[in-house]
This record gives structure tokens, sequence and C-alpha cells, in this order.
């Protein structure tokens, strides 16, 4: 009996993760092999008759699209701004609201609000009501200092759609610092102060200490899904003028369904895989003691 | 929470101006937005812009009429819901049996999860793309719900491990001792304890699988299209009829709004991953 309990709780574990672990190894294995297969064929849904096994010429085709290298650098600028400006300003927000204060709730309320607001919406609210050069809110205000209005998405693209995304993910940032500094310690903190210590001797060597683990948090949440922002892309400004604001999951969505070719797509999209580990190795390297 | 020791006045005062500033600096888009969708045509593009007009509710009737909002309404309820019952029942047991009987290769499995969430979603688009058009699931909920299903479930995962983690383990053994069985276990102990975990994890599913734009846009269209398609069909720069794109808009995020700032206490929980000790 004792042998059956045992036994019993050795594979029952087993059995509740096996539908999780199945699935998911599903939903990785299967697109994956296909990526691999239909990476090496020619696989046009324009030219159905043209078939056969085209070896490397799908990820040469990729590689030297002109418009490769500025997509990896366009990714990467993407993903490192938001990054530095939602941690950096989550974490001055957070400070500030931290302490009560007349209509503490409120604040919070329209704070989190952008982070409920879709894609979509999100960019197509920036694009027309706050960006536009004639009718725009931001030009409105230019134009109230007497200054040129910009035209934000021929202009200024990439830093358009990094503003877009920023303040979408700001809100998430701001909340996981909040909650972590209701956690900290007042005492620790009275007793800071007693001996004469600055703010920013308290905020270097208290308070980021203390928030560590949910910056590291932050930074991993976000990079797992803005290393393919493709919704603000595809509303706004469609990877340009000319490439100026194409990311790589953008590029292989134009060679997938704009030019009908998903062996060349699927070239770029095993490329998109191997960049994401390549971030997620040095991630894990950075924070990855944070995270445990 | 009580207010530290050096608070005086002026500060206070300069930090409750500098709060509400950033405040309604931030929220500002979404006020304009939802200003702009009350007013006619005309004077949604009048600059400078108005503030103070006769409210009118042509614009939401007119997109009922013309793209049939409660139609896509209806898609992205379905689809955001029952991928996230669906996500739940996957994901409680295996968070479960990582956090109670966790064994050498826990920690790698979750890894391993989370980096199946880190592949862009643009890198299955080819393959996913192909099955659903070889099914026939093109253009169709189902569709939708396995698509987000599976790429919420890798952060359902996790949350959850981190939430069970911080149930005591005594009570469970104590519950075992007493010759509880697996369900009893189930009910009487993890359920009300893991509640809050399960609550926020599901909630912040449920906005994410609402605001899915990437699958909703390239699986679904006329059939299935949730309210990111219907938005996403706004767009087009010869049609710029911004009261309209604005009701629009306010449509489709009005509910998962007014629903997060209902539910924020507790989805900031969730939010947190575990992150804060």
């Amino acid at each position: 009996m004792a042998e059956h309990t045992r036994a019993g709780s050795r594979s029952l574990p087993r059995l509740l993760m096996s539908p999780a672990v199945i699935t998911l190894f599903l939903w990785m294995i299967v697109p994956l092999v296909m990526t691999i297969y239909f990476s090496v064929i020619r696989y046009n849904l324009m030219q159905p008759d043209q078939t056969g096994f085209l070896g490397l010429e799908n990820y040469s085709y990729f590689l030297t699209d002109p418009d490769f290298w500025p997509s990896i650098r366009n990714t990467l600028v993407l993903l490192g701004s938001v990054v530095l400006i939602t941690v950096g300003f989550g974490l001055a927000i957070a400070l500030l609201i931290n302490d009560p204060f007349p209509g503490q709730g409120i604040v919070r309320i329209l704070l989190i609000s952008p982070f409920f607001v879709m894609p979509t919406v999100n960019a197509l609210m920036w694009k027309h009501m706050m960006m536009n050069p004639v009718y725009g809110w931001l030009a409105q205000v230019w134009t109230f200092f007497g200054l040129q209005p910009i035209d934000w998405l021929t202009d200024y693209p990439l830093f358009s759609i990094i503003i877009m995304v920023s303040w979408q993910w700001l809100p998430f940032a701001c909340l996981i610092f909040m909650t972590a500094l209701q956690s900290m310690d007042r005492e620790q903190l009275e007793a800071a102060g007693m001996d004469g210590a600055t703010y920013f001797q308290k905020l270097w060597y208290l308070y980021l200490p203390h928030m560590a683990r949910s910056i590291s948090v932050v930074i991993m949440i976000e990079v797992i899904f803005l290393l393919s922002v493709f919704a603000e892309i595809v509303t706004t400004t469609n990877g340009g003028p000319g490439n100026a604001s194409t990311n790589l999951a953008f590029l292989i969505y134009k060679q997938a369904l704009l030019n009908f070719d998903f062996g060349v797509a699927s070239a770029g999209a095993l490329l998109a895989i191997i960049l994401a580990n390549i971030v997620a190795v040095f991630l894990i390297r950075m924070i990855g003691k944070n995270l445990d | 929470m009580q207010s530290s020791p050096n608070a005086n006045p002026t500060t206070l005062i300069i930090r409750t101006i500098a709060a509400w500033s950033v405040a309604l600096l931030l929220f500002f888009p979404l006020l304009f937005l939802a200003v702009t969708a009350f007013k006619t045509e005309g004077q949604a593009i009048a600059v400078p812009s108005l503030w103070v007009f006769t409210p009118t509710l042509e614009n939401f009737v007119e997109v009922q009429a013309r793209s049939n909002y409660l139609h896509y309404a209806w898609n992205s309820v379905v689809t955001s819901v029952v991928s996230t019952i669906l996500g739940l029942l996957i994901a409680a047991p295996a968070a479960y049996s990582m956090a109670f009987n966790p064994t050498k290769r826990t920690k790698d499995i979750l890894m391993w999860m989370l980096s199946t969430k880190m592949m862009p979603a643009v890198g299955a688009l080819a393959p996913i793309y192909v099955m659903a058009k070889t099914a026939g699931l093109l253009d169709t909920k189902f569709a939708l719900i396995v698509v987000f299903t599976m790429s919420n479930l890798p952060i359902m995962v996790w949350m959850l491990y981190t939430h069970f983690k911080d149930i005591p383990h005594e009570i469970l053994e104590a519950a075992r001792m007493d010759g509880a069985s697996l369900w009893d276990e189930f009910r009487h102990v993890l359920l009300p304890l893991g509640m809050g975990g399960l609550a926020s994890t599901g909630l912040l599913c449920l906005v994410l699988a609402w605001n899915e734009a990437f699958w909703a846009l390239n699986l679904g269209s006329a059939d299935a299209g949730t309210l990111a398609t219907l938005v996403a069909s706004y767009s087009s720069p010869e049609g710029l009829f911004w009261a309209k794109l604005s009701a629009a808009s306010l449509m489709a995020i009005a509910p998962i709004i007014v629903f997060g700032w209902f539910s924020q206490k507790q989805l900031v929980q969730g939010l947190t991953f575990g992150a804060v000790k």
C-alpha cells in the first residue's frame, strides 16, 4: 500500500503536467518543423506550379534583402528604447505616487488605462488624433508655441512607433514598480533618513536593490512582447517610409502575406527565432539571477 | 500606509500636482479619443480642437450599422473568455504539480515554456496559416481560440506557479495526513487559497486575448474577426473619418478598460509575476 501511494505521488504530478507540456511541445515543434521544411523549398502561393528543393536559396534571398539589416537594427532599437523609457519613467512615476496624496486612487486608474488599449486602437489614435501634422493635437501644441508642426510618421517613423509602444507599456512597468515599493521596509528608510542619507543615496542603496527583481520581471516580459511588435507598424507606417520603421516581424509578414512567398518568409522566421534566442541568452545572463 | 515623517505641506502639494499632471498627460490621448467619438466629422477635425459642442451619438449608430459592431464584439467575448478558461484548465494542474512536487527539472521546464513565448509569433505565421487553411479553419473562432490559448499558456503557467508556490506546503501536507483525496485537497485547500492567483491570471489573459492583434488580423476577417480586426478596417488612408474611427475605437476598448478599472487590484497582483515578495 505504501509502495502504491509513493508510486502514485510520483506519476500523478507528471500526469497533471502533461496537458500543458504536450500541447506546448506540439505548438512549438509542429510549426518549427514546417517552417524548416518551407524554408528550403520553393513555396510561393502565387506560383503554385513551381515547386522543388532550393537548399539555402531562400535564406540568401532574405539575408541579401536590402531591408534585412535595417530591420534587425530597427527591431533592436525599438526594443531597447521602449525598455529604457518604460523602466526609467516607470520607476520615476512609481516613486512619485507611492506615498498617499489627494486622489491617489484616481491617478492610479488613469495611469493603468493605456495598458488595456488594444494595439490597433493605440496606433490609429496616435497616428490620426495625436500625430497628424495638420489636425493632430501635437501639431496644435507646436503651433501654439510658434513652432513648425512635425510630420511625425514621415519624418520620425521609428521614433513615433517607440512613443506609441512606450505609452502602452509604461503603465505596466509603473504598476509592477508601485506594487514592489509598497513592500519597502519603512523602518530602514526612516533609519537611513535619520542618519542623514540624501534622497539619491536612499534611491541607490535602498530602493533600487529592493526593486531589482521587479525590474528584471518587467524587462523579461517586455522583451517577450516587444521583439515582435506588429500591429502598431502595420496600422500606421506600414514599415515605411522606405524601410525606416520595418522590424523583423514586419519584414517576414511582408514576404508571407504581401508577396505570398512562404519559403522566403519561413527562412526569415528561422532567422527571427535565432535572434530571439540570442536576445534570450543575453537576457538570462544579465538578469537571470534576479528571476529565480 | 502612513505618510512619511518628512512629509510637509509644501512637498505634498508639489507631489500632488506632479502626480496629477503625469496621470492626465498619459491619459490625455484616451480622453481626446473619447471626446472625438461624440463629435460630427466636421467638428472632429476642427483646429483648434473643440471642447464645447453638442454631443451626438450618430457615430456609434453608424459604426453598428456599417460594420456590425455587435458581431465583432461577440467574437471578442467568445474568443477571449473561452481561451482564458481553456488556458486555466490546462495551466492550473501543471502549475500545481510544479509548485508542490518540484523535481530537478521543474525550473528547466518552466524556462522552456517561457522560451516558447519568446519565439516571435510571426515565426509561426506561415505554418499556422497553412495548417488553418488546410483544415478549413481560416477565419473561424475555433482557430483563434486555439491560438490565443497556446500563446498565453506559458505566461499562465508561470503566473500560477508563482502564486501556488506561496501557499504554505504545511497546509496541504496536513490535509493529506488527514486522508484528504486529491479532489478534497483541490476543493478545500487549493481553490480557496489559490483563488487570488487564478483570478488575477485569468484577468490578465482575458485582457491579453481581447487585445491580441497579430493573429486576429492574420487569421480572422469577416466571420471570426475580433474588435481588433474591426478597428483595423477603419485605418484605410482614403477614408479619414475621425469621429467614426473614434467611435469604433471607443466601442472596442471601453468594455475591457471598464473591466480593468473594476478589477485593477486583482490584476495588479497578477501582473507582478511573483516579482514582489
